[in-house]
Formats: structure tokens, sequence, C-alpha cells
């Protein structure tokens, strides 16, 4: 269960950043992303998934979660 | 020689491959790329922040150069204990040329080395009584500190000495800052973590001081000034032209910096980090905590310059919108004097760099500007995302070497034949005594600094006394030249 900071990029998408590990990545789409409903499944530029519990509402941004991540099929 | 192509430059790569053991060729091949501009992310072609192998000659540092040296070391108005055995301390000492104004040994202590001096007996016994005493000496022999850091070495880490305990009894004797560091040598692979570990120690005893207290004045110009350690004055000639653009730089992290201006950091507006590698921990830490956002920009070259002023400038209103194209406009004559001057010496010579964490694609532009190029660029210890930004700078087929060893790098040079070599001290003579220019880009090679419109001046002048240099003519001794060898052979025969 890594933590992972979440900012927004200039351009308004959202990257996905784990300090251990130098991975920083755009989210490409996230499973609920609606102002009742945040979270969920998640995947990365690079296609890999993660998966962060859901909330009841959109989280402030930045912020650091933790996520799981999703094993490939 | 014309720039090579993709099929050359990996036959060259193969070629240098081809001396080590299977084994070890297979981990240094995942460390040579071939830049491919059209990549996004750079883990598809190289491999990075990894263990150096046994047996090559790596030009890495450990986490306790990266704290003690980068980021805490040129904090002025702290003292910085090597804690530990004398030599890390003492041999690495004022080597960074981290200028400032101050009374050394008064109210700075940037090139004095304090050390705990452990011996076999504080090995055996554990060094906190050592260190209680150290700083109580330091209280009374330098009472103008404004704080004290404890820079960990190897042995603390290994004896398990307990210097957070020591830091907050003596926090609360002395009512001062004092910050243990657990930047122990061994960790890590390189001075990366200790960029790393340093900024944590600043989040977790420095920044949040000053949390709740409004006395400070602020404006909604302020900025912060990341990750410029002043080098030969770097910042300085950084920071005026930020405040010429009409902004206020509050604290300058950490060249000629101080404790009170990164207590004062959470109270700006924005964030600008030069060195990315080694303090964008603490700017996403204060994005999320303190909600300021950060940004990346680069001062070397105008054509970089003008740029970053213009994205540093889109943070705030119109005032300093104009101040940007006015600080642009001020300066045009300078530099275009500059490259009008130094650019037809330069034209076209290529350049090789092997730098730190943030100048080998930091400098690419300032090379662009005077007319050079460069066809092969490596980090010592930057990460997947360093590389990710680099990809871009670099043109389509040059060369990409990530903690490239000695061998590496001289073959690499022999091939490639670049004009001009910039890289640290460890490889200077190496090359010098093969007859290639050099400039030692780690402090600009005793001159400086480099940042901004007056810095673009001195490197351009710099480049153009190392390249254009009549000594290089005169490297090889008369009677070895081409023609001087085959009269010999004549006269023989």
């Amino acid at each position: 269960m890594p933590s992972v900071m979440l900012r927004k990029r200039e351009d308004g998408k959202l990257l996905f950043y784990v300090p251990k590990k130098d991975l920083e990545e755009t989210i490409e789409s996230i499973e609920f992303d609606s102002p009742d409903k945040w979270g969920g499944e998640v995947v990365l530029g690079d296609g890999s998934r993660y998966f962060f519990e859901v909330l009841d509402t959109p989280p402030p941004i930045p912020i650091t979660l933790q996520a799981k991540r999703v094993s490939g099929e | 020689m014309a720039a090579l192509t993709r099929e050359e430059t990996e036959a060259l790569i193969q070629e240098v491959l081809e001396i080590y053991p299977e084994k070890a060729q297979k981990d240094r091949a995942k460390h040579l790329a071939i830049n491919d501009q059209s990549l996004e992310k750079a883990n598809k072609c190289i491999t990075s922040n990894r263990k150096s192998l046994p047996g090559v000659m790596t030009i890495r540092g450990c986490a306790y150069a990266g704290s003690k040296g980068v980021v805490w070391g040129p904090i002025k108005d702290m003292i910085h204990i090597s804690h530990g055995p004398v030599g890390c301390g003492q041999y690495s000492r004022a080597g960074r040329r981290n200028y400032y104004v101050g009374t050394t040994g008064v109210n700075t202590f940037g090139t004095m080395n304090f050390t705990s001096d452990f011996t076999e007996k504080d090995i055996v016994f554990g060094g906190d009584k050592k260190l209680a005493k150290l700083i109580d000496e330091i209280e009374v022999l330098f009472p103008l500190n404004k704080g004290i850091s404890i820079q960990s070495e190897c042995p603390i880490g290994l004896i398990g000495d307990d210097i957070e305990a020591v830091s907050k009894v003596k926090t609360k004797e002395h009512g001062k800052t004092i910050v243990p560091v657990r930047c122990e040598g061994f960790r890590g692979v390189s001075q990366s973590l200790g960029h790393h570990i340093a900024n944590d120690a600043i989040r977790d005893w420095v920044l949040e001081k000053r949390d709740g207290d409004d006395s400070f004045q602020t404006t909604p110009y302020d900025v912060a000034v990341i990750g410029d350690y002043n080098i030969g004055g770097d910042a300085w000639a950084s920071r005026t032209l930020l405040e010429e653009m009409g902004l206020r730089v509050v604290a300058q992290w950490s060249g000629d910096g101080t404790i009170a201006e990164i207590e004062n950091t959470p109270k700006v507006k924005l964030n600008l980090i030069h060195c990315y590698r080694s303090m964008n921990y603490i700017a996403r830490h204060m994005e999320e905590k303190y909600s300021i956002p950060w940004i990346e920009y680069n001062f070397f070259g105008p054509t970089k310059i003008a740029e970053s002023l213009r994205r540093i400038a889109s943070y705030f209103d119109d005032n300093i919108k104009e101040g940007a194209e006015r600080v642009i406009k001020r300066y045009e004559a300078e530099f275009t004097a500059v490259i009008e001057k130094y650019k037809p010496r330069l034209q076209g010579k290529k350049v090789m760099l092997y730098i730190g964490g943030l100048r080998p694609r930091h400098v690419i532009g300032a090379y662009e500007d005077l007319g050079m190029e460069v066809v092969g660029t490596g980090y010592e210890f930057a990460h997947n995302d360093d590389y990710d930004r680099t990809i871009k700078e670099m043109g389509n087929a040059t060369l990409l070497y990530d903690d490239v060893t000695g061998y590496e790098f001289e073959e690499f040079v022999k091939k490639i034949k670049p004009d001009l070599i910039g890289s640290g001290v460890k490889e200077k003579y190496i090359f010098q005594k093969m007859g290639v220019p050099f400039r030692q880009m780690h402090s600009w090679d005793y001159s400086g600094p480099y940042h901004g419109y007056d810095g673009f001046a001195i490197f351009a002048r710099d480049m153009d006394m190392t390249l254009n240099n009549p000594c290089w003519k005169n490297i090889r001794a008369p009677w070895k030249t081409q023609d001087a060898g085959d009269e010999a052979v004549k006269a023989v025969a």
C-alpha cells in the first residue's frame, strides 16, 4: 500500500506520485469522479492500475492518500 | 566529426560494453541509452537510481554528502556538525563554493568545519555524551549561531546513537533549533537519498516553527527560491532578476540562506524550484500542507531565462507580467552582445556533459544559445523523473548515460570526440591530459555565477576561454606529432 501524493498538473491532469518509487505518472482514468463519490480504480499513463478507497466527496488536491496496487490480469 | 546516427551510437554502446563480464554488461546496458524524443517516459529506455556495480569507477557521493554538502551546508547562520570521524567533514569543507555574506565564525559559519571527531572510544562507548558536550561548547564559543544541525556520518547509524534524544534535550536547554539528520553515508545508492533525508529533516524539525504566527508581513508577490545553492553567486544573479520584475524573494534555499528564511517559506505564494532533484520533496510537501504551488525554472542562457521569467509571471497579475517583459527587454542588448561576441568562436562545437542531478539538462539551453551542441549527457544520481525531463531537451540519437563509469566515459569521449567536456573535478584531469578542453561544471571551475543574464556572460566567456585556449595545440610533444613521426620513420629507413 504505497502512499501516493496527488497533485494537479498545469494542464489539469492529475499526477500520481509515489515518493519511494520515484513514480510520477498521469492518471488517465478514475472509476468514480463525481461530487458525491470519488475514488475506486485508477489507470495510470503507463497502464498500471491502483485502487483508492471510495470517498463521499472529492478530496482537496494536493493530498497524500493510500493506494492499493491492483494486480494485472 | 558529424553527429552520430542512431545505428552508430548503438554500435558504440555495444563496443564499450564489450569489455565487461557478462553480468556487468547486462546491468550497465540498462544505464546507457540513445535519446529518442518521441518517448514520453524515460523508464522505457534508461534505468537510473540503482546501486553502482562494485569494481567500476563511479563518481557518486554518499547520503552525508547530499545532506551536509548540498542541502544543509549552505544555510549560513546554522552550525552543521559533522557527527562522526573527522574526515568526512574536513575533506568536504568549503569545497562547494556556496557564497554568503556575513562574518565567518561570528554570525555565519559556512566555510567552517565542526566535527565531533569520533575515535575508537566513542565507537565502543557511544558518542551521545560527546555530542551533548559539543553542543554546549558551540553555544559558548559561537553564541550568535541560530541553530545547529547534526549531520550523521556512517558510524552513528552503525552503533545506534540516539541523536534525536540529545537534540531534544539540548533544544530545550538552549532554546535553539537543533536538528538531528540521519544522513549516514551508507544509506541509499548515491547522494540523492541524502537530499531526501535532509528535506524530510527540514520538514519535521524546522518548517512548521512559525505556523500560526502571522507577525511576518506578507505581500501578494512573495516567492521562495528553492534549490539554488549560490555557487559562485548563482542565487544572487537569479534573485536580482526576480526582484527586478517585481517579486519579493522571501527565502533562498539554501545558498546564502538563513534558518529564519526557511521558517518563513510556508508564507510565500509560489515556490520556484531550480534544482528539482534535491528539493522537489519539500516543494511537494509545502504544496500539500500549505497549498503553495511550485514550478521548475531554468536560469541558464537567455532563451531559457526568458521562458522561465514568463512562466513565473503567469502565476501573478499583469504588473509582474509586464515586469518580466521589462526585465527581458532591459537585458536584451547585453545578452545579444554576448552572443554576437562568442557565437562565432563557439558555433558548431560539440559538448559532452556528465554532472549531478539538474545541470545535465538545464545547461543545454545555454550551450545552444551559443551555437553549441550537446551530444551526450548523463547524471550521477538522477531518478527516472529527471530523465523524463531530459529526453525533450536533448537531440535525437544523442547519447544518455546514467552513473557512467570512468572507463565508459573515457571510451565515449575517444569515439565521439567532443570539443568540450563539462563534468566534475574527478574527471577533469583525465580529460585534460587526453587533450580535451574541460570545464568543471559542479562549481564552475572557480568561476561563476552562471545563472541569470549576468551569469550567461561569464558562462560564455569561460567556455570560449577553455575551448579556444592555445594550450590545446601544444599538448602533444613536438616530436610526437604525426609529421615528425613520419619523418623519423623515413630517416630510419
